[in-house]
């Protein structure tokens, strides 16, 4: 094909593409139009009901609860997938890390990121709970919260090392609180089936004042478990990428310190 | 029932499209920026930038919610895991 006839083929696709496009934006509604009824009656309605000011998290927890129960698995599969395709196979030779093995060359970790880390490291834990801990109050919650408290312990690895990590964020304990993080929300809405409610039905006291931190029944627990599951799950998959490098195939296939390196199975 | 909160404040007329056209032409900017640069870790750090926009641009349109997801995964989370990756190979490399 000459490059004229492939220009007026690329011509003929962006007319094509440009005709369809004008076409379907023509269809929306106007910049800021809302047609939809949902919006409005959940505004009237979320805070005489569920005492929550953070509407968003009303909705997340509590109206499409059973949505976000489903959303909160998948990052849960998502850490215990990384773990079971990251896990030591048979064949496969430990090695240590280069930033973990004893007789390591220490990259000299600059006191500028040191202290910047060490210095945040509190603050970054303490909004990281608060913003868990208020998402019936503010447009926060577990998610946001958890992602935060994550960051905390990667400020720790910044301003140490990996041990340090480890020794702050021990596997076996983080995994036992993703775990308590996913399987709490997922128990919050159980028990209230023997009460003869729905699943997911917000069955504890309201609270008085709407926005309160103790406001909002389930909502505001949900919310913590949330937190504890996201934030454990990020030191979880963070932690396994950073572990990932020393594992090493025995045999032929020998490729910790080649730049190509070939599926198992694969041809080399 | 009483709240607990209530948010009684105005902005000038106008103001608020013009922050919104503001924002919307920075992160049309800002992607194509992420887009064109070839070095990985610059392009680490301008995603990294490019999610402060992104943030900034769901709070001029009301979402704060969102605004606070973005700003923890998109200038945060991912940039870790992308620059921690990098650290990684680099040093396989050596």
């Amino acid at each position: 094909m000459s490059p004229a006839q492939r220009r007026w083929m690329f011509g003929l696709g962006m007319a094509g593409l440009a005709a369809f496009y004008l076409w379907g934006m023509s269809g929306l509604p106007g910049f800021g139009n809302y047609p939809g009824p949902y919006g409005f009656v959940i505004l009237h309605l979320a805070v005489k009901q569920t005492f929550a000011t953070g509407i968003v998290s009303a909705i997340n927890f509590e109206y499409r609860g059973f949505d976000t129960v489903g959303e909160e698995f998948i990052l849960f599969a998502a850490a215990a997938g990384t773990g079971i395709v990251l896990r030591r196979l048979r064949g496969e030779r430990d090695q240590s890390a280069t930033d973990e093995a004893a007789d390591r060359e220490v990259p000299a970790t600059s006191g500028a990121v040191r202290m910047v880390a060490l210095l945040f490291t509190g603050p970054v834990m303490l909004v990281g709970w608060w913003l868990a801990s208020h998402a019936q109050a503010n447009p926060s919650g577990g998610f946001q919260g958890g992602v935060i408290l994550a960051t905390a312990f990667i400020l720790v690895y910044l301003s140490g090392e990996f041990l340090v990590l480890k020794r702050v964020s021990p596997v076996a304990l983080t995994e036992a609180v993703e775990a308590v993080g996913a399987g709490g929300f997922a128990a919050i809405g159980v028990a209230a089936v023997p009460m003869g409610l729905a699943f997911l039905t917000n069955y504890l006291p309201k609270g008085q004042l709407a926005g309160a931190v103790s406001s909002s029944g389930t909502i505001a627990l949900i919310s913590f478990f949330v937190g504890l599951e996201v934030g454990a799950a990020f030191i979880l998959i963070i932690g396994e990428l950073l572990e990932q490098t020393l594992l090493v195939r025995q045999g032929d296939r020998l490729c910790s310190t080649s730049r190509s390196w070939s599926w198992p199975g694969s041809s080399p | 029932m009483t709240l607990a909160v209530s948010t009684p404040y105005t902005v000038p007329i106008g103001f608020m499209d013009a922050l919104q056209i503001t924002i919307l032409v920075l992160v049309a900017a800002g992607a194509t920026a992420v887009v064109l640069i070839r070095q990985p870790v610059h392009q680490v750090l301008v995603l990294s930038a490019y999610g402060i926009l992104l943030a900034v641009l769901f709070l001029a349109f009301q979402a704060p919610d969102v605004t606070l997801s973005e700003l923890t995964v998109g200038a945060v989370a991912l940039p870790i895991i992308l620059l921690l990756t990098l650290a990684k190979i680099k040093k396989r490399e050596e």
